[in-house]
């Protein structure tokens, strides 16, 4: 029979498959055909307090169940306050509705036999940092979570992307997702970055080349030299921002560096399980030949450190850039003058009024490293406030067991417990209006951080070396001299 | 979800791309564990002064666009977060259906399962929509067309589930948990 050249390509010609390829048929309970989306099975479920109680209600209301408990877990994240006080010290949540919504997380884990990781646990936690961090993230699985940035756990060659409440619900009830497949783009990241450049610049500098929407209706899939030769943090970093360039999923082959992360892991298969999961993940990776729908390459030894101008991630430049000038975009034009920000300026030396490091872009462990080398015997400038946030308590305890926290607060910076914060600012940790934050997270949407607030996306590095000269700066000043 | 088999109204323009989850609700107000009443912090930021009153100036927010059901956006609308308060937000508010060039995939799959129908045209006609705020359209979902007001009808993508589900008012759970004898099968395969 001769098959279509879109059923060739589907189905990988000659049997040569891509990563997202294998993992799709793993998953496929049912088939897509033209009529009906394929059904196709969840490992792992993430929830968190913002996106899963209208799921929970919905349950309720129709008395069903949660399928399965056990691959699925919770975390409270997004609305949580940063302040020990708030979380140990017997002080209420500031905000009222946080705190219902917390609760409300609370009962619906308890009535339906989800595991929480609850607010004073030690295991609390982002919820992209946590997944990982406990081994519950694995090669070779499906993984989703009511929340965009699930791209994230592609790093460990899982098909990962963020899904709707009503999707939420989908998967309580029925381990399933309704779902067309999507198709695949290939970003060839050969070479090595230069010192000072980190995962964040290059993913800046990734959604820069392609857009903002030139990720839409793709899974993206990470390769080259440049990619393996980084550590699974890095990885995660650069999936977690897929969906900045409009893209549910990214994904980078699992290898060494994978495995070794997670040998350890709690949650991780043990013993026989563990080399039988081996086995597996190794078969994961696109075979040689494996052809793509849309392919580019990205010259990683040109790249330097990145930082957004403007008001999406994809209006990004050089921090040793110059603002460009575009003539009749009255949208670029509206863009620059929220940021009150002047076409054909240079960026370095743009004043900053604060600094935000954490998240789940760059919340994690060698985040808050890097930004520490930066500031270890240095203060931050006079009138700016600095928030340093760990990606979970399991990051926190790490690092204050390694003295970073010493070096941020003798930095001059706030060390707070673990959350999403001021990325979105949803706990009330915020950016006041017409402010310049410098943030290491995902996101520098209009009122991203607060009504009014500007925000500047860039490295733990960048952010740590502009929070020590209070106006941005190329954190290669500090690295060479 | 109610079903869908027309929608006729006059347009509201949004001339802006890349139009993302955060403008259209900001994340302050998604600590709520209902999907009821967020019409009224739709694109807050944009609608109200910092002291609460509405920008009069702001393309909701003139007479004219009282009771227009369909939001004509730049390329790439609905781009950010999952927030699936972002489709509640616009049907709360009385909006019915979208049309851009290009729909945020997260966003797209979450309007269809609440009614919200995501219109994705060519650049021509996008244009057209763009510089006529108000234009009086017709969306038949059964053909998948949009009628603009010189009589053209143009086609846009809507496959034939969601076509069906949206003119049935199909809660695609069910048709989910219709299989399950196929998932029970699957995990028995899988031994998961």
């Amino acid at each position: 029979m001769a098959l279509s050249r879109a059923a060739c390509a589907a189905s990988g010609v000659g049997n040569v498959k891509t990563m997202f390829q294998k993992l799709w048929e793993q998953h496929e309970v049912v088939a897509e055909t033209p009529d009906t989306p394929a059904v196709l099975y969840i490992d792992r479920h993430l929830i968190h307090e913002v996106t899963s109680p209208q799921a929970f209600t919905v349950l309720r209301e129709r008395g069903l169940k949660v399928r399965r408990p056990d691959r699925t877990l919770a975390t409270i994240d997004h609305s949580s306050p940063t302040r020990s006080d708030q979380i140990f010290g017997g002080v209420p949540i500031a905000i009222e509705s946080a705190a219902k919504q917390i609760a409300q997380l609370q009962r619906n884990c308890a009535e339906f036999g989800v595991e929480l990781f609850d607010l004073k646990s030690d295991q609390r936690g982002i919820v992209h940092i946590i997944g990982p961090e406990f081994g519950f993230t694995l090669p070779g699985q499906t993984i989703v979570c009511g929340d965009s940035h699930t791209s994230t756990h592609g790093a460990f060659g899982a098909l990962a992307f963020g899904i709707g409440t009503t999707e939420v619900g989908h998967v309580l009830a029925s381990q399933c997702l309704l779902q067309r497949r999507p198709r695949t783009f290939a970003i060839n990241v050969p070479g090595a970055l230069s010192q000072g450049v980190t995962a964040k610049d290059l993913i800046l500098s990734i959604i820069g080349e392609i857009g903002i929407g030139g990720g839409t209706g793709y899974v993206l899939e990470y390769r080259g030299a440049a990619i393996r030769s980084l550590g699974m943090e890095e990885r995660m970093t650069v999936c977690n921002m897929s969906i900045e360039a409009g893209a549910r999923a990214g994904m980078i082959a699992p290898d060494e560096i994978t495995y070794s992360y997670l040998k350890t892991r709690p949650r991780a298969p043990k013993g026989d399980a563990w080399e039988r999961a081996l086995t597996h993940w190794r078969t994961l990776a696109s075979d040689p030949g494996a052809t793509y729908d849309r392919e580019i390459s990205i010259d990683s030894s040109r790249l330097e450190p990145m930082i957004t101008y403007g008001t999406n991630p994809g209006m990004v430049v050089a921090v040793s850039g110059f603002i460009p000038e575009r003539r009749n975009d009255p949208v670029f034009d509206k863009a620059l003058a929220y940021m009150g920000l002047t076409a054909g300026a240079p960026i370095g030396g743009q004043p900053v009024n604060v600094v935000f490091i954490g998240s789940c872009t760059n919340g994690r462990l060698s985040d808050l490293r890097s930004a520490a080398q930066l500031l270890r015997g240095h203060h931050i400038a006079r009138g700016v406030r600095a928030l340093v946030v760990p990606g979970s308590q399991q990051v926190k305890k790490a690092a204050e067991a390694e003295g970073l926290d010493r070096i941020f607060i003798d930095a001059g910076a706030e060390w707070r417990e673990s959350g999403c914060s001021m990325c979105l600012g949803m706990n009330g940790d915020t950016v006041a209006s017409g402010e310049y934050s410098i943030s290491t997270s995902n996101r520098n949407f209009e009122g991203r951080q607060g009504p009014g607030a500007r925000t500047l996306l860039a490295s733990p590095m960048t952010a740590a070396a502009s929070a020590v000269r209070g106006r941005v700066t190329d954190p290669r000043e500090f690295l060479n001299g | 979800m109610e079903p869908i088999q027309q929608i006729r109204s006059r347009t509201v323009v949004l001339p802006f791309t890349n139009i993302d989850t955060d403008q259209i609700i900001p994340a302050r107000f998604l600590r709520t564990t209902t999907r009821v009443g967020l019409g009224k912090q739709l694109f807050a930021d944009w609608r109200y002064g910092a002291d609460g009153a509405l920008k009069p100036e702001f393309a909701l927010n003139r007479p004219e666009a009282t009771g227009c059901a369909v939001l004509v956006a730049g390329r790439n609308f609905g781009c950010g977060s999952s927030r699936e308060h972002a489709p509640w937000a616009l049907l709360d508010y009385g909006i019915r259906a979208v049309i851009s060039t290009e729909i945020a995939d997260i966003f797209r799959s979450n309007s269809l399962k609440n009614g919200l129908v995501p219109i994705e045209v060519d650049e021509l006609t996008s244009r057209w929509l763009l510089e006529h705020p108000g234009a009086e359209v017709t969306i038949d979902v059964a053909s998948a067309t949009l009628r603009l007001p010189d009589g053209s009808a143009v086609e846009f993508p809507l496959e034939a589930f969601v076509r069906y589900c949206l003119l049935n008012g199909t809660d695609q759970l069910g048709f989910l948990l219709s299989r399950e004898r196929e998932i029970s099968a699957y995990e028995l395969a899988a031994r998961a």
